[in-house]
């Protein structure tokens, strides 16, 4: 091949320049040739000193060289030694460089590569999920067989890393693994099983992907996850969409019966469906009426909106999707979209204009109103203009052929001729296909017999020939015509195929054929042999048929034919001599000489080169080729009977079994309604759940509806809230929530009907929703965590916490309610507007009652004032329309006494349902907090406030940790002030300076301070402080000193404020309290407040 | 997925490689160079090739071939978009996607599609999160990084990464919030030499460069949405909203990129801003011709016709053009055989015109295609569609942003073609 000489020729003509810009890297080095090593060598021994320096900018340039290397594919595989040395760098640059090195070259350096394992099973445990992900990734690179044992571990421990994204990596790793060794399969599939099951948006992508790499027949674990990928499929990155749409489609062929037997009549030029007729056949004899599955159509609304989207492989695969599963008249919903495709790049066009090609064979109508579309333009590509040709003579019929048949005239004129001559044939195609234009076709083409360019005169020829073939008997003017331009045309080709159709139909020119055969006489010599072969066909033919006049012409031939040089045609003429001249030696075949040659001959069939494409699936790779490639997977024939539909019903985790909450009719055995008073209204919230997840499926009216839906849900409150928080935009927010109302008032009654018609759905069916399952496994693991955390606690708490709950539940419809929940059960779902507003009061009423029994321990003041200040903890916008505030109630904590209280109120800001919320990881690890229960379901634009305690240790330090809903993570702060870590304590102005007499010196704080003029008043100065800090007031005899108290929450440490109001609007502050850094803050914060306007 | 990439420069040297799986030796691409051969132009090599035992997926942009190679059954789609993606983050890193530049910035590019493909399937392609992760280069920052030794690598996960609006990064801060929206419409039309619109439709795209603090939540509104015939969105575009009313929300991405694309079908008739006269003749005899252009406005909605060019492909047996025009200035290449009349602002009163003789190849036939027209221009100000921005609303933080829409009509495929109806036609009429 050339160019590989050319890489030798290179690789020694600029080895020598390239020593020199090696040093400088920034230079571009001029060719990529293959490194010679000798070169090389000098330049790796400075590369070596530099790694193994003590200077990192000198490894990390080192490494940029070598990666740079490498880049050129150079080989650099003996720094092995150097870079390995350097994989545990703490400079992550150098690190990733590093790992680029590892992953090239570790396959042909196994025993060192075995060097940086233990870094990577180190790395694999660190905190940072970046670090953890990449470590796994390198280690599952590296394809070395004897770390096979490693890399199952880490897959298997990755696989349930809390973050999603290192799950994501470990679905990648699961494909690496079994490339590098298939006997780990079943392993394999064990984790592939787990990871289908995670509700991560981020992992579905690929963990798809590893299925169908490891596993792609092993269809029964997609049930139960079925339903759960179609809703989650518009959340998903766009690659890890077309990976999911292609296998659902695959999926769906085997699940569902064929939505195509009414379509038998559909539209199309009567054309028969086009896949299995036996099929159809037994489909008529059940006669049954076609209903489909609500599965099958779930994934046709669900994938629909993808068409939209601006990955144009997203968009291909939805329409293929439809092309293989959707009802005959529902296909045509992808045309447009797929006519969009032919806007993009060249290439995109190219394989669009393959599948279109397909499609056009088969369905006609889909692409008709898009014919302009598919006119060539003169800067198309080649491979374009021939597809658009193609679709161009597909989508030909009676009603549009004459505008295509005007167009391909211009393309006949086009300066690229073997475009002209694809043309050509199109016409030919054309005019076979729509008998009315047969003639005018043939018309057509013999004018342009007289064009001046050969090769398009040439293929007219052949055209034309097949054309006659079909029609021979009227058209022996175009044979004459056709002879008399025999001498002009050069083209061998042509000129063969006149001769066949002048010795085929001979007897109908019967004046011109003699003639002809004499001047091919002339020139037989000259001919090409594809020209001298019909010459003796020809002959062969005259000679049966007017041996008169055509016996020495012949025979004259056949003797030119004899001493050919090409043994092709000595071949033959020794051949027709035998058959035709009768002599002694000739057998019984001369006597059938005539019927053998001028046998009636079939008319060639022009179709269209994309007719037996449709085997493959569209948007394949094999069907781009036309070839099965590696690892295609066949796309099964719909079944005859579906296979049971309730294997796609999800059910309950196992353990749990005892305590399982009522499911809905997926489990009618299991259900114990006595158990429950509200288990009636446990199915009417499902079904609402339902509703959600169905309405955010995107059907057209519905998307509406939901929303107007939950907005009266959450009712007046979260409009005024609106308000009140978009006052920047006021007018619009007005007028928008004002559409709101007007919405929420037309779509009531269409509400109400609602849950009726679903509930009759299911029941057909007999399976739940998704939804179902998922909460109640939630509900299961919080059980479990609850009930650990429990033991710890006194009975007495429990108790009240769940008399403290219990108000909420009653104004709620609590969703799923088991034993466990009864006592355990703060974080309900909340929807009602009421509840919103009632809650906080009622809840630091219950708790003002409980308090004597729970904080026994310490002698504690109920607070006289209790300012709400709300924090946000978490934004609804990286919430992904989770958004949570908390407060300090300053409550005494329920959960433990060294606890301060927090009540984080969550609203769901997003329009769809959100389950499983609760806390994850914490930092610092010792943390000390008390989580509140997983909250299983929160509704679209609900909210719900939950307790939780947790244990600051005197310190303002951050309390960091992870709320996590079903399918994110999202990490959240509490910061609290100092003041919030004191609780109030009752003492009198004795005991008061008592304490203050024990707490001087060092630990005594004070500052004069101004304050401010609404400040001065007395009230209004304990007001401030007490919106500062947690104490409490002690009664005091002198009218210019207040004076305060309360104690740590964690150490129970006394803190005395004493104010005293001076002359001229100052006062003098002083703190005592042993806690001489929280002193200071406080100081500083009161000081704030205070002279604050 | 994908196992490996090649980039290859326009003489076919390949200059960068990058594998994903085990390594594939080079010499695959030869079965590569083969095809480029025998397609001659670069444009015209098939996208998809096979090989024995690998199959190769290519594109061509920017005078680079970026040939990927593959082993198993992956959708073509797939591969394209992704090569291209990369193509564009090159772009977007480097400012151009050349040789050149790539070469310069080898370690970021090699760090960058280690980034975007994991064992061959694409594992981050949005511009936000891989900036965070790699930073692009700057010359302040290689200046501080030499001297600090810090690196252009971040250490954490970028948050896009894990949230489902991964296009965007946290923490976006800016002084100046601003938002600025350019609707630009091409027209591509096919006309004939009378001047009857064959074929002509608008497609529309409109970038955004959304330069704004936090997490604002944008809404835009047309004042006649019924226009748009067919739309593909941003990942960031809330389909539903669109669906019930007919308007963008959206969080949008921080920077630049294209919100949405659009189509104006056919049926509504498309308004063509120009025409032009033509007549370019051959003689039979004598070796020559006779050229003849004039170009006017036509329905440009009260709006100046700037940036005009015509480029005409002229057969190939025109020797040379000896022209005269009366505005602008006109360019023949003799090797490619295109003549350029770059005329500039279109004035309404004097119509810019075009005419001389051009000379043929002696002896050469006359040639039988009368050459195509295509015509370049651009309107300031106008979508020639007519679709205009209603409002756009911010919601989600506090600040007021500065907004501004902007209009361009610029001319697509926008082709004048002499067509011959004689042919065919002609032939009707006979028995």
């Amino acid at each position: 091949m050339s160019t590989n000489t050319l890489y030798n020729d290179q690789g020694g003509a600029e080895a020598a320049v390239e020593v020199g810009q090696e040093s400088t890297p920034t230079s571009s080095g001029t060719a990529a040739g293959f490194g010679l090593f000798s070169t090389d060598f000098k330049k790796n021994e400075d590369l070596k000193e530099m790694l193994e320096s003590s200077k990192e900018s000198l490894k990390l340039e080192a490494m940029k060289r070598i990666v740079g290397l490498i880049a050129k594919g150079k080989n650099a595989s003996e720094l092995f030694p150097a870079v390995v040395k350097n994989v545990a760098s703490k400079n992550i640059e150098l690190k990733k460089l590093v790992y680029v090195y590892l992953v090239r070259y570790a396959e042909e350096q196994q025993d060192l590569a075995l060097l940086s394992i233990s870094t990577f099973q180190r790395a694999l445990k660190d905190p940072n999920q970046l670090i953890r992900a990449s470590a796994l990734r390198v280690l599952s690179s590296i394809r070395v067989p004897i770390i096979v044992p490693i890399m199952m571990l880490a897959i298997k421990e990755a696989a349930t890393d809390l973050s999603p994204y290192v799950r994501k990596t470990s679905a990648h790793a699961i494909q690496k693994l079994y490339s590098l060794d298939p006997e780990q399969k079943e392993q394999l599939i064990e984790v592939i099983e787990k990871l289908l099951k995670d509700k991560s948006t981020l992992v579905a992508g690929s963990v798809v992907m590893a299925f169908e790499e490891v596993c792609p027949d092993r269809i029964d674990l997609i049930h139960k996850n079925y339903r759960k990928l179609c809703n989650l499929l518009v959340d998903v990155e766009e690659w890890g969409q077309v990976v999911i749409i292609s296998m659902l489609t695959r999926y769906a062929r085997t699940q569902f019966t064929s939505p195509w037997k009414e379509g038998a009549t559909f539209d199309e030029n009567n054309e028969k469906a086009f896949y299995d007729s036996e099929e159809e056949k037994k489909d008529q004899v059940e006669a049954k009426p076609y209903v489909m599955d609500p599965d099958h159509r779930l994934l046709l609304r669900n994938t629909k909106p993808l068409l939209q989207s601006r990955n144009t492989a997203v968009v291909m695969s939805v329409a293929q999707l439809y092309w293989h599963l959707a009802p005959k008249h529902e296909v045509s919903v992808v045309t447009k979209s797929l006519v969009r495709l032919l806007r993009s790049h060249r290439e995109v066009q190219y394989i669009v204009l393959q599948n279109i090609a397909t499609m056009s064979i088969q369905r006609k109508g889909m692409f008709e109103p898009y014919m302009k579309s598919f006119y060539v333009r003169s800067t198309d590509a080649t491979h374009i203009k021939t597809l658009k040709l193609e679709i161009l003579t597909n989508l030909a019929n009676e009603a549009n052929i004459s505008t295509i048949l005007r167009e391909f005239q211009t393309y006949v004129k086009s300066q690229d001729k073997a475009f002209a001559a694809a043309t050509i044939q199109a016409i030919g195609r054309c005019a076979t296909n729509i008998s009315e234009v047969t003639d005018t076709c043939l018309n057509g083409l013999v004018l342009l017999l007289s064009n001046r360019d050969e090769t398009v005169v040439a293929e007219s020829v052949v055209v034309i020939k097949k054309l006659l073939q079909m029609q021979p008997t009227q058209h022996c003017e175009i044979i004459k015509h056709m002879a008399k331009l025999f001498d002009n045309i050069t083209v061998s080709m042509a000129r063969a195929s006149i001769l066949w159709l002048i010795g085929e139909y001979c007897e109908r020119v019967p004046k011109i054929a003699p003639d002809v055969l004499r001047k091919m006489a002339k020139s037989f010599t000259a001919e090409e042999d594809i020209v001298k072969l019909q010459t003796v066909n020809l002959a062969a033919k005259l000679y049966l048929t007017n041996s008169k006049q055509t016996k020495l012409l012949t025979q004259y031939i056949l003797n030119l034919g004899k001493y050919d040089q090409n043994y092709d045609i000595r071949d033959r003429t020794r051949f027709i001599r035998q058959l035709i001249v009768p002599n002694e030696k000739s057998g019984a075949l001369s006597k059938y000489a005539r019927r053998i040659l001028l046998a009636p001959k079939p008319a060639p069939v022009l179709e269209s080169a994309f007719k037996d494409r449709d085997r493959f699936q569209l948007g394949t790779l094999s069907h781009s080729l036309n070839i099965k490639a590696t690892g295609y997977l066949e796309l099964s024939d719909w079944p005859a009977v579906a296979p049971d539909q309730s294997v796609r019903n999800v059910e309950v985790i196992e353990p749990v079994k005892e305590w399982a909450p009522s499911v809905g009719k997926a489990k009618p055995p299991k259900q114990d309604d006595k158990f429950y008073s509200d288990s009636g209204e446990d199915d009417h919230e499902e079904e609402e759940g339902e509703e959600g997840s169905e309405s955010s499926s995107s059907e057209d009216s519905s998307s509406s509806s939901s929303d107007s839906s939950s907005s009266e849900e959450s009712g007046s409150e979260d409009e005024s809230d609106e308000k009140s928080s978009e006052e920047s935009d006021k007018s619009s927010s007005e007028s928008e929530s004002e559409q709101k109302k007007k919405k929420k008032t037309k779509k009531a009654p269409q509400k109400k009907a609602k849950p009726t018609t679903v509930d009759s759905d299911s029941d057909e069916n007999g399976n739940g929703p998704v939804a179902r399952t998922s909460s109640s496994s939630a509900e299961s693991s919080s059980e479990s965590e609850s009930e650990s955390e429990d033991d710890s606690d006194s009975d007495s708490q429990q108790r009240n916490r769940g008399s403290k709950s219990k108000p909420k539940v009653e104004v709620k419809a609590k969703k799923e309610v088991s034993l466990l929940d009864l006592d355990d059960f703060s974080p309900a779902p909340l929807k009602a507007p009421k509840s919103s507003i009632l809650s906080p009061s009622l809840l630091s009423d219950l708790e003002g009652l409980s308090l004597s029994t729970v904080s026994s321990t310490m002698q504690v003041n109920i607070p006289t004032f209790g300012p709400v200040k709300s924090h946000e903890l978490l934004h609804h916008m990286t919430g992904k329309g989770l958004s949570a505030r908390y407060h300090f109630p300053r409550q005494p904590c329920l959960y433990q006494p060294n606890m301060v209280a927090v009540q984080v109120t969550l609203t769901n800001g997003s329009d769809h349902s959100l389950e499983e919320i609760h806390i994850g990881d914490r930092s610092p690890a010792s943390l000390n907090l008390h989580c509140f229960n997983t909250i299983e379901r929160l509704e679209p634009e609900a909210s719900v406030t939950v307790s939780m305690g947790i244990d600051f240790s005197d310190s303002t330090q951050a309390a960091n940790f992870q709320l996590c809903t079903k399918d994110d993570q999202f990490s959240v702060s509490i910061q609290p002030a100092v003041g919030e870590l004191l609780m109030p304590s009752s003492m009198t102005e004795q005991d008061f300076c008592k304490e203050q007499g024990k707490l001087l010196g060092m630990n005594e704080t004070s500052a004069t301070i101004t304050l401010a003029a609404e400040n001065s008043s007395s009230q209004s100065l304990s007001k401030q402080v007490l919106s500062v800090a947690n104490v409490g007031v002690v009664s005091s005899s002198e009218n210019n000193i207040h004076r305060f108290a309360g104690r740590t929450v964690s150490s129970g440490a006394l803190v005395l404020v004493t104010a005293e109001s001076r002359e001229s609007s100052t006062a003098l502050l002083t703190i005592n309290t042993d806690k001489s850094i929280m002193a200071s803050m406080l100081l500083r914060d009161l000081k704030q407040a205070l002279a604050q306007a | 997925m994908i196992n490996s990439l090649f980039l290859i420069n326009h003489s076919g040297d390949i200059f960068l490689e990058k594998h994903w799986k085990s390594v594939i030796s080079r010499s695959v691409c030869d079965y590569f160079f083969e095809a480029k051969e025998k397609a001659v132009e670069p444009e015209n090599v098939p996208p998809v090739l096979q090989t024995p035992h690998h199959y190769l997926i290519s594109i061509y942009r920017d005078k680079l071939f970026f040939l990927s190679v593959i082993q198993t059954e992956v959708p073509p789609l797939f591969v394209i978009e992704f090569l291209h993606r990369v193509a564009e983050m090159f772009q977007d890193y480097f400012g151009e996607c050349s040789e050149m530049v790539i070469k310069d910035n080898v370690v970021i590019v090699y760090e960058l599609l280690e980034e975007m493909l994991d064992n061959g399937f694409p594992l981050a392609t949005e511009s936000n999160v891989l900036k965070e992760m790699i930073r692009p280069p700057t010359i302040l920052r290689s200046v501080v990084n030499t001297l600090t030794g810090s690196s252009n690598v971040g250490e954490t996960l970028p948050t896009g990464q894990l949230s489902t609006i991964p296009w965007r990064r946290a923490g976006v801060k800016y002084t100046n919030n601003e938002a600025y929206f350019d609707v630009i419409e091409e027209i591509d039309a096919i006309l004939d030499k009378s001047g009857t619109t064959v074929f002509a439709e608008i497609q529309g795209v409109i970038e955004a460069c959304v330069k704004l603090s936090g997490m604002p939540d944008l809404t835009l509104s047309f004042m006649n949405p019924r226009l748009l015939d067919d739309v593909s969105f941003h990942p960031c575009v809330r389909f539903k909203r669109w669906e019930s009313e007919r308007v963008l929300s959206f969080i949008p991405p921080d920077g630049n990129f294209t919100l949405m694309t659009y189509h104006v079908s056919a049926q509504n008739l498309v308004a063509i801003p120009v025409y032009v006269k033509q007549n370019i003749s051959f003689f039979e005899s004598g070796s020559c011709g006779r050229l003849d252009l004039t170009v006017g406005p036509k329905q440009t909605m009260g709006k100046t016709v700037e940036g005009m060019m015509i480029t005409v492909h002229m057969p190939k047996a025109v020797l040379s053009a000896n022209l005269t025009a009366t505005q602008g200035t006109y360019t023949y290449d003799l090797a490619t055989k295109v003549l350029v009349w770059d005329i500039g602002k279109l004035n309404p009163q004097k119509l810019p015109n075009l005419r001389g003789s051009l000379s043929l190849q002696s002896g050469a036939p006359k040639p039988e295609e009368n050459p195509s027209l295509n015509i370049d221009l651009k309107i300031q100000q106008l979508a020639i569609s007519g679709l205009k921005v209603n409002r756009l609303d911010m919601y989600g933080e506090k600040y007021k942003p500065f907004k501004g829409v902007k209009y361009v009509t610029k001319a697509g495929k926008f082709q004048v073609i002499r067509h011959d109806w004689t042919v065919f036609l002609a032939c009707k009429g006979k028995p």
